[in-house]
């Protein structure tokens, strides 16, 4: 058990401190590693509370896809090392906005942990059962019955998003050359190849 | 607390037990891969060094190790030392997982397969680090290839391997190959295997779909910086991690260690052998495909990925459920 919690304390710690250096890192490159290292060692803390299931969705969703595009962004944008730190100097500081921003986020998770806490059949009230099967079972059994409703919404909303962000940077460009694979396959020897006779000093125009 | 350094003791014997037969043969199949890659061109390959040229690749890790390691003046140092770490460690980590017999396997967890993906999908982070770190123009547009190119293949590998998962009704690895006794995958879902071997081609980032590194556009991509033993970390996890996607194809489609047929003198031979077998033959295909196809262009790259492997896998996926369903096939699961 002792080792249990040694593990426990590890793992939080570098959560914890790497969660500070995302916000405190002056290089932003530095700071998106240091979000992964975060998100994995959360994930980490899943699994030792036996939620393997969530831990390893974490690991592939956020750590796989979600900072990996995180990190092309600022890659690609190639920012610098901030000269300016965010809280002192610098005529438009962030500062305001961050306060509101966590305000708001402290107020709901109030919001969430109190409800928890104080709803006492929060927990039985769905058809969870806590006995030996695996937990990726028992999401299973919880999300497509109780909660199916809400899990295809929260879907149709993913998809909306994704359509609308797409729709968002479409533009359409002319004069762009496309290959089009049907018509590649599709030719043959007798209407792609024609024989001219080319007379001296005057060329050919070819149009195509 | 001696009780626990014991436990402790056992488990890393257990483990170097399974890290040195890999590292062995990863650098075996080096040869492996050099060998086919000259027959098919009729040339000899590497045949010197040794018996038949087997301690080739000995012979340049040895090399490498004695070569001086070339940090760039303008590279970030930190990151460019750490990029040839994390594909290594990345690519022999997910080892863990992988049952080579039903009781010749490191940590069984009931996730196995999750942990796998997860594993192979965090492997883009050595080559975007090692591309960007270097502050060059070559590895950086390696690195960007690279990163879109596993993150597009990862969405049409996760597809089939819920396919299979469909069929097995179970996330653990054991399970898999278990629910495949009396039928091996490849051959209900052998459309889902040849998509999934594409797939693992350039999650690996194997020619035909080798365009992070595509020599003749970017030097060598997200390696070009690299020198001595840090090149030859990138290099053995690379090779690591295809043998990974070899073994992850043999669990998932051919039955892993179960042997081809259960009469007599074939189900003889140890299991262990069996999975080994597979994993060759998934790699000899991997090497006749380096050395036969030409490589692809980019747009062709993400519009095979996007557009073409992905409905497919899902239709086939809709398949497979609505299939399983009609003729209640559907696993019971163990609740």
């Amino acid at each position: 058990m002792i080792f249990h919690s040694i593990f426990f304390y590890f793992f939080s710690i570098i959560a914890i401190f790497s969660s500070l250096m995302v916000i405190t890192s002056r290089s932003t490159i530095n700071s998106v590693f240091f979000l992964i290292l975060d998100f994995i060692s959360v994930s980490c803390l899943f699994i030792m509370v036996g939620a393997e299931f969530l831990g390893m969705i974490l690991l592939i969703v956020y750590v796989g896809a979600v900072a990996v595009l995180f990190l092309f962004v600022v890659m690609m944008l190639n920012v610098a090392e901030q000269k300016q730190s965010w809280f002192i100097g610098q005529k438009t500081t962030h500062l305001p906005t961050g306060l509101i921003v966590s305000l708001l986020i402290l107020l709901e998770l109030l919001v969430v942990v109190g409800g928890w806490k104080y709803k006492e059949d929060f927990m039985s009230s769905s058809t969870l059962v806590l006995s030996e099967v695996s937990n990726t079972h028992q999401l299973g059994l919880v999300m497509y019955t109780d909660y199916i409703l809400f899990f295809q919404i929260a879907g149709i909303i993913l998809l909306l998003s994704m359509i609308g962000a797409i729709l968002l940077t479409f533009r359409e460009r002319t004069g762009v050359k496309k290959q089009s694979y049907f018509r590649q396959i599709s030719r043959n020897p007798k209407s792609a190849v024609e024989l001219i006779d080319v007379e001296s000093n005057k060329g050919v125009k070819i149009d195509d | 607390m001696i009780e626990y350094l014991q436990i402790l003791g056992f488990e890393v014997y257990k483990i170097l037990f399974l890290l040195i037969p890999i590292l062995v043969s990863v650098a075996m199949i080096v040869w492996l891969d050099r060998r086919v890659w000259g027959l098919v061109q009729k040339r000899r390959g590497p045949n010197v060094v040794g018996p038949f040229g087997l301690f080739q690749t000995l012979a340049d890790a040895l090399k490498y190790i004695f070569k001086e390691i070339i940090i760039p003046a303008s590279a970030n140092k930190v990151v460019f030392i750490l990029a040839p770490i994390v594909t290594m460690t990345l690519a022999l980590v997910a080892w863990a997982v992988i049952p080579m017999s039903e009781e010749f396997v490191l940590s069984d967890i009931n996730v196995g397969v999750l942990y796998l993906f997860a594993v192979s999908s965090l492997g883009v982070y050595g080559i975007i680090m090692g591309g960007w770190a270097s502050n060059s123009k070559y590895p950086f547009l390696g690195a960007i290839r690279s990163a879109a190119q596993m993150v597009s293949y990862e969405v049409s590998i996760g597809i089939i391997i819920i396919n299979v998962l469909l069929c097995v009704g179970s996330l653990n690895l054991k399970d898999i190959v278990l629910a495949q006794q009396d039928l091996w995958y490849v051959i209900p879902l052998f459309p889902m295997f040849v998509i999934f071997f594409i797939s693992a081609l350039a999650e690996t980032n194997r020619p035909p779909f080798d365009l992070p590194e595509a020599e003749a556009e970017l030097v060598a991509g997200y390696q070009t910086e690299y020198s001595g033993m840090m090149y030859a970390m990138f290099w053995l996890g690379e090779y690591a991690n295809i043998l990974l996607m070899c073994a992850m194809g043999s669990i998932l489609f051919l039955g892993g260690w179960l042997p081809l047929i259960d009469i007599y003198p074939l189900n003889l031979v140890p299991a262990p052998i069996w999975m080994v077998l597979k994993i060759l033959f998934l790699f000899f295909l991997f090497a006749l495909i380096k050395a036969i196809v030409p490589r692809y262009r980019y747009d062709q790259l993400m519009r095979l990925g996007w557009k073409i492997f992905l409905p497919f896998s899902l239709i086939y996926l809709v398949l497979t459920a609505s299939f399983l369903f009609y003729f209640e096939k559907l696993p019971k699961g163990n609740f």
